[in-house]
């Protein structure tokens, strides 16, 4: 009769396969969320790289209807707007999330939080907006400040939750332990909470130079960009995203060419940051 | 002593500093926004929120269609984007939640939310735009290929992998005993999700919903190379349109005349004042939903 496989009703076995149709269901809509995208992201890696030579990497545009040269200006632009970006925000972002960390009870504390969650929030575009109302209209002139600026402006808010997140990890007694010593306050932040936490900061600090090096929007009217080698911050100034968006919009082909290159360089850029964060995280995460 | 009691005070009132900062950050950031779009509000008045006309020939300038083409392409985002993240978040909150496959997934999707957003763009650009194309020709339409549908698709992919992760992350917060219980009581593991996992995430996942309806506002780039920038009020979504967010970075370098650039701002300070609102609600439902379990 029933050799050991349990008798199912009807019911029963319409169930089952309800079941297994669901779990097919949401495999199905998973692959199709992340399968092309990845499939795309393959093929920018070798469209992308098959247009990248030492030429491209270290030559200015060249005028239109010229085939060739580089993006050298971009690479350039990018990284000085991030180091400009970097020196404002890191700064203020760490001292924000200690004091986050710290008092994050008190008024002042909560209005705070607010305010750092709230940006995170706001629209790239609009903080773009912000930086040229600040610092481009006053000086009459898109400016690689101004740029790095809007940056950090992005940057800012992650680097601080980050922190702030990162201290909150860190166990009471440590604290307490370096009091009992006599340890001044400061000196106990600075050598006892800070470098307990320097991994988790590091992270968040990594992470938000990964979103900032993408950002298009904040730089159209603030960096502006510029077809030659600029080295000054008070003049407009090239980046890597905004060059893919002027180049991909482009009717012409060769430039749409140089956008596969410039959007394989950042997605390089980007990728790595990503993947360095991932490593520092599981690496050095902190264990107590 | 006295040095170090100075240097401790010093130290004390920086920390302070920082967070007065950036609390004053925010409010400098609203009202340079207002300032700045004053001659813009004088101007247009009221009119601004319900008008269609966007003319800067006449100096006419009304959000309407701006308002309407963001929560149009927002919204059909989110609908693609809710049903392909729930999926997603079930499948790593429930159904494979350690191992290489898990892993795979879970780091396919980090990827993919480090992708950024020009390169987006030029992937819809190049790759989505045809297939469009391929529709439009199909029901008659003009086939321009960029359209509100093309920006919505992109956007929902863009934000999937933010709202699957916070999906994901309200589906764990799922206690495992009353899971035990529905499944220890013959029910399916489908049965299980439908029928105790999401009913008890739903606020949290509807949180998630929210806040990536607030990054789908304000998404930029990839919807401006996308979206076919034009400036009239249309429920069809397959002609092209224009957000707010695209409309600023269509027109903002090229804007002359005072009340043209105020007007502009003004749109940021509406998507601001939007996108914050949407925000604050969603992330206090997300915080409520992690504080009850």
């Amino acid at each position: 009769m029933n050799q050991g496989k349990p008798v199912l009703d009807a019911a029963i076995r319409a169930r089952l396969r309800g079941d297994g149709a669901f779990r097919g269901l949401v495999l199905g809509l998973s692959l199709v969320a992340t399968v092309p995208l990845l499939f795309i992201l393959l093929f920018i890696i070798i469209r992308g790289a098959s247009s990248i030579n030492w030429q491209f990497l270290t030559e200015l545009p060249r005028p239109m209807g010229e085939t060739g040269g580089g993006i050298s200006n971009a690479i350039i632009g990018t990284i000085i707007l991030i180091i400009v970006a970097t020196i404002i925000s890191v700064p203020l972002g760490v001292f924000a999330g200690i004091f986050l960390a710290e008092s994050g009870k008190t008024r002042l504390g909560t209005v705070a939080r607010l305010s750092v969650e709230t940006l995170m929030g706001i629209p790239s575009i609009v903080i773009g907006i912000v930086a040229y109302v600040w610092v481009v209209r006053p000086l009459k002139q898109f400016s690689g400040f101004s740029g790095g600026l809007a940056l950090a402006m992005i940057m800012l808010p992650v680097i601080t939750l980050s922190t702030e997140e990162t201290l909150l990890m860190i166990p009471v007694s440590l604290r307490e332990a370096a009091l009992a010593l006599g340890v001044t306050y400061p000196r106990m932040i600075m050598k006892v909470i800070l470098p307990s936490g320097l991994s988790g900061i590091i992270t968040g600090i990594l992470l938000a130079v990964a979103r900032g090096a993408g950002e298009t929007a904040p730089l159209l009217f603030t960096a502006f960009g510029t077809p030659f080698m600029n080295l000054n911050i008070l003049k407009p100034m090239a980046s890597l995203p905004q060059t893919i968006f002027v180049y991909a919009t482009s009717p012409y082909p060769e430039l749409q060419t140089l956008a596969w290159g410039a959007a394989f360089v950042l997605l390089v850029i980007v990728l790595a940051l990503n993947i360095v964060t991932k490593l520092v995280t599981s690496r050095w995460k902190i264990q107590f | 002593m006295r040095s170090t009691r100075l240097s401790d005070r010093a130290f004390r009132t920086g920390l302070v500093l920082g967070g007065v900062v950036v609390s004053v950050l925010l409010i400098a950031i609203f009202l340079s926004l207002l300032l700045s779009s004053r001659p813009a509000l004088v101007k247009n008045g009221l009119r601004f929120l319900t008008g269609t006309e966007w003319n800067p020939v006449t100096d006419t300038f009304h959000a309407l269609p701006f308002v309407a083409g963001t929560l149009l392409t927002s919204f059909v985002a989110l609908i693609i984007a809710t049903i392909l993240s729930l999926a997603l978040s079930v499948l790593m909150g429930e159904y494979f939640k350690k191992g290489v496959f898990a892993n795979i997934m879970r780091t396919a999707v980090e990827l993919l939310a480090g992708i950024p957003s020009v390169v987006y763009g030029f992937i819809g650009l190049f790759f989505l735009a045809p297939l469009i194309r391929l529709l439009q020709e199909a029901v008659g339409a003009p086939p321009y290929g960029v359209s509100i549908l093309t920006a919505s698709i992109l956007l929902a992919f863009m934000i999937l992998p933010y709202s699957a992760s916070i999906g994901r992350e309200m589906i764990s917060l799922v206690p495992s005993d009353l899971k035990e219980a529905a499944l220890s009581l013959g029910a399916t593991p489908s049965e299980t999700v439908w029928k105790v996992t999401l009913p008890y995430a739903r606020s949290g996942i509807l949180g998630g919903i929210l806040l990536s309806l607030g990054r789908a506002m304000g998404e930029t780039m990839a919807v401006t190379m996308v979206i076919g920038n034009a400036n009239d009020l249309t429920p069809n979504i397959l002609g092209p349109g224009n957000t707010m967010a695209s409309l600023i970075a269509n027109e903002f370098s090229e804007a002359s005349g005072d009340v043209y650039l105020a007007s502009l701002i003004e749109i940021a300070l509406l998507l601001f004042i939007i996108s914050t609102l949407i925000n604050v609600v969603g992330k206090i439902i997300v915080n409520r939903m992690a504080q009850a379990s």
